[in-house]
């Protein structure tokens, strides 16, 4: 494995999969030394902001049919940088290359080798699904009889044929992303990239979307950047992940080969009735090194330790006060902290 | 830190050079979405929102207008007032929906972030902005009928050169629409898009409705500068019994023209607030 994967700190760090074949080994994107800063007192909204280095010297290769994931708090970064991807902001320095395109020369030919699933919806909102689906395959140059044949496909795949004449506005928040997750997908693209695209979604909308992007990947070998604060769908759809903390990339790799970072160490999360009884020796000295929210602490402890807490937890005078208690194996935020990462934000749902 | 040089400039060059680069072989692109059928699909889409949204404000226009109408109709007896009175009042069916309501849409367009689903769209910035003007100048049309003919009516003015409005409404409106979409996609913040909006409706109403003899010399200039005015003057004239039609092309030049350079003002603005 001397393919170069994403580059963190002063590491090469290699990717550890060789699933997909030479197909999927060609880079498709490559990124080197992306910088981009938000000046002082205007933010991206235009609210009075400190000076903000959204991303701080970012590299990163994705190959050919890969689902490549951004996982990260919120405000860590990854938007401004699949900005930069789309060719909708221009770096401050660095390079973004696409399929053999240089994108902070020419940005505007992102749109015609990406699909692109925002945050927003506004520009569709008004629109009936199926108008926004039609209306979005022609302006990515599809003619009319085209673009109605893909989306009654696309509608039919996410099984949204039964909203198809409902404007956007008047569905639920999780329908609402998947009718524009309808619209990204009108229109073939060799590259997918897509901002968090099950936000609000229930879990059958989220398998469709799943299923349609595992569909194009094996069918027409698609690309597929993904950006997630999402934990859970980090580490069961992604083929590779690069973590990013306050614009940087902080470690990239497979999930399992991130995780493989925090193997020997387990999470325990106790839970307590009331107060802790802190008069307990063993519990105060727990509560040192545990993370408190409300009544709940989570400790990531090596498993011999864990195992003599809970041990000692459960055969002491502190059990009566212990409410519930779990012990897990480490997740993709037991890396991202395990990294030194320092917002919290990743959600586990 | 990186092993990787950050340069952008020496990337042939870099020590990990990527597997694809610069100078093998690039991807064919996907072809762009040419102007007219990109317009016509933008068209269809801001049509179809009218169910939803703008209905209401449909009628709020021409209540508007027949309104002011109707309360100028205490005071103005008929003559060269009435004509102003009822071509302004029909001219600013048109200033409502394509100027205001069309610099509102685009600010709050602008503001939420919106533009990026066209900026990742391979479309002409032409075909967006003219698109959504050429539908907003649509909604005009049966507001401005309805406000002439009751204001005809109401007047005893003569119906039979108000085919003129098939003229007026889609030069004035590219104008109008041109002016808002400008106005909605340059303001800094969505606040100031509605507000301009708002003062340009404003000042085609009291520059539109009053008749201008009555008017001193520096607003009349003021109102010389706005285009809603050039439309208003040729529907005035159709009213005359025998109309100068040369001075109405005349006004109707003057609409198109401001048209032609607002619009791709808009254009431009679009192409600026669109990628940054």
């Amino acid at each position: 494995m001397s393919r170069p994967g994403c580059s963190v700190g002063s590491v090469l760090v290699s990717t550890g999969t060789e699933q997909g074949a030479t197909a999927r080994t060609a880079v498709v994107v490559t990124v080197r030394g992306l910088v981009k800063s938000y000046p002082a007192g205007r933010g991206r909204r235009g609210a009075a902001s400190p000076p903000v280095r959204a991303n701080d010297g970012i590299d990163l290769d994705v190959r050919g049919g890969e689902i490549f994931g951004l996982l990260g708090p919120n405000g860590a970064g990854k938007t401004t940088l699949v900005r930069q991807l789309t060719g909708l902001l221009r770096p401050d320095a660095g390079s973004v290359e696409l399929l053999g395109h240089d994108i902070v020369r020419h940005p505007e030919r992102a749109a015609r080798l990406v699909g692109y699933l925002g945050q927003e919806s506004s520009a569709l909102d008004e629109l009936t699904v199926a108008l926004a689906a039609e209306t979005t395959g022609r302006l990515r140059g599809l003619d009319i009889r085209a673009a109605r044949a893909e989306r009654d496909a696309v509608l039919e795949e996410l099984e949204l044929t039964a909203l198809a004449s409902r404007p956007l506005k008047r569905l639920s928040g999780g329908e609402r992303r998947l009718a524009c997750f309808a619209a990204a997908l009108v229109g073939e693209r060799p590259v997918l990239v897509l901002d968090e695209p099950t936000t609000a979604m229930d879990p059958v909308a989220r398998r469709a979307v799943w299923a349609a992007v595992d569909r194009r990947r094996a069918e027409r070998g698609t690309t597929v950047l993904l950006v997630t604060h999402n934990v859970i769908e980090a580490e069961t759809v992604l083929d590779r992940v690069a973590v990013i903390d306050e614009g940087r990339v902080i470690a990239c790799d497979t999930p399992a080969g991130l995780k493989a970072l925090v193997a020997d160490e387990v999470r325990l999360d106790l839970v307590w009735r009331d107060e802790p009884p802190l008069d307990v020796p063993g519990v105060a000295a727990l509560r040192e090194t545990a993370r408190v929210t409300g009544r709940r602490w989570t400790l990531r402890l090596p498993q011999q330790r864990a195992r003599a807490v809970v041990a000692e937890l459960t055969g002491g005078p502190a059990f009566t006060a212990l409410d519930d208690f779990t012990l897990t194996a480490p997740s993709l935020e037991d890396v991202y902290l395990a990294l030194g990462g320092r917002r919290k934000g990743l959600v586990k749902a | 830190m990186t092993i990787i040089s950050a340069d952008a400039d020496t990337r042939t060059a870099a020590p990990a050079a990527p597997a694809t680069p610069l100078g093998a072989e690039a991807a064919t692109l996907a072809p762009r979405a040419r102007l007219l059928p990109a317009m016509a699909a933008v068209y269809r889409a801001q049509m179809s929102r009218a169910k939803v949204a703008r209905i209401p404000l449909l009628f709020v226009a021409t209540f508007q207008s027949v309104g002011i109408m109707i309360m100028m109709r205490g005071v103005v007896d008929g003559g060269p007032a009435a004509r102003a009175v009822v071509a302004g009042s029909s001219v600013l069916v048109v200033a409502f929906v394509a100027l205001n309501l069309l610099a509102q849409y685009f600010g709050q367009l602008r503001a939420s972030g919106g533009l990026d689903h066209y900026a990742t769209l391979p479309v002409p910035p032409a075909a967006v902005v003219l698109g959504a003007a050429g539908a907003y100048a649509s909604f005009t049309v049966p507001g401005t009928l309805v406000t002439a003919g009751i204001g005809c009516a109401l007047f005893q003015l003569p119906f039979a050169n108000l085919w003129i409005l098939v003229a007026v409404i889609p030069l004035a409106g590219a104008a109008l629409s041109g002016l808002g979409a400008a106005l909605g996609l340059l303001a800094p913040r969505q606040e100031l898009a509605t507000l301009a909006g708002q003062l340009g409706m404003s000042a085609a109403l009291l520059l539109g409705v009053l008749p201008a003899g009555n008017l001193p010399e520096p607003i009349r200039y003021v109102r010389d500068l706005l285009p809603s005015t050039y439309g208003v003057e040729a529907l005035i004239r159709s009213f005359d019994d025998h109309p100068d039609w040369l001075a109405v092309t005349a006004d109707l030049s003057v609409c198109a023209a401001v048209g032609l350079v607002s619009l791709a003002a808009a254009t431009w603005a679009y192409r600026r607030a669109a990628c940054r």
